[in-house]
């Protein structure tokens, strides 16, 4: 079964406390694109968080979910 | 998973400077994400080797869990792994990846 935006955005708050969050569908139902801001991500490389935002989507990400155009970065001061 | 393909796949990542897996070939990618990250890899001119993962379902399971990164296409510099299709396009937009291609090239 292919998550919601909602749902994408849930797992996503659940793995990385105090992220924010943005998710929209950029074609059909299981292609999303994604942004993540938190705190956790300072002082990681690029990869390292894009790691992180895969974890805490799980086997959707392996399964479900077809696309996932990821950005990430670090709450500015 | 089998010990001998993530050998195998340890094996060109550490022969090679530049290595792309990707859905399709350069000439013909299958994908669109694989398609961005060849191109801007052929943009700079640097040799790389493609390895088509479609060709071989054992690759196409075991690249992914050779960085534990679920997503194709993944490239390869100097048997380090860089990212996948938004990190490298991010890299090329900031300048960063042309420092990293530069002394590669040709």
């Amino acid at each position: 079964m292919t998550p919601s935006p909602e749902e994408v955005s849930q797992l996503l708050r659940q793995g990385i406390p105090d992220a924010k969050v943005h998710v929209r569908l950029y074609s059909g139902d299981d292609h999303f694109e994604v942004e993540v801001i938190s705190a956790a991500f300072a002082g990681k490389s690029r990869v390292v968080q894009h790691q992180m935002v895969y974890a805490a989507l799980g086997d959707h990400m392996r399964q479900a979910i077809h696309a996932l155009a990821l950005k990430t970065g670090i709450p500015k001061e | 998973m089998s010990d001998a393909i993530l050998k195998q796949i340890e094996k060109v990542v550490q022969d090679n400077d530049v290595v792309l897996f990707m859905k399709g070939t350069p000439e013909f990618p299958q994908c669109g994400f694989s398609q961005r990250v060849s191109g801007i890899l052929a943009e700079h001119g640097v040799p790389f080797v493609a390895v088509n993962v479609l060709l071989d379902d054992a690759v196409r399971q075991g690249i992914k869990d050779f960085s534990d990164w679920p997503t194709i296409p993944q490239l390869y510099v100097k048997g380090e792994f860089v990212g996948g299709c938004d990190i490298v396009s991010e890299m090329q937009a900031s300048g960063e990846l042309s420092e990293l291609l530069a002394p590669l090239k040709n």
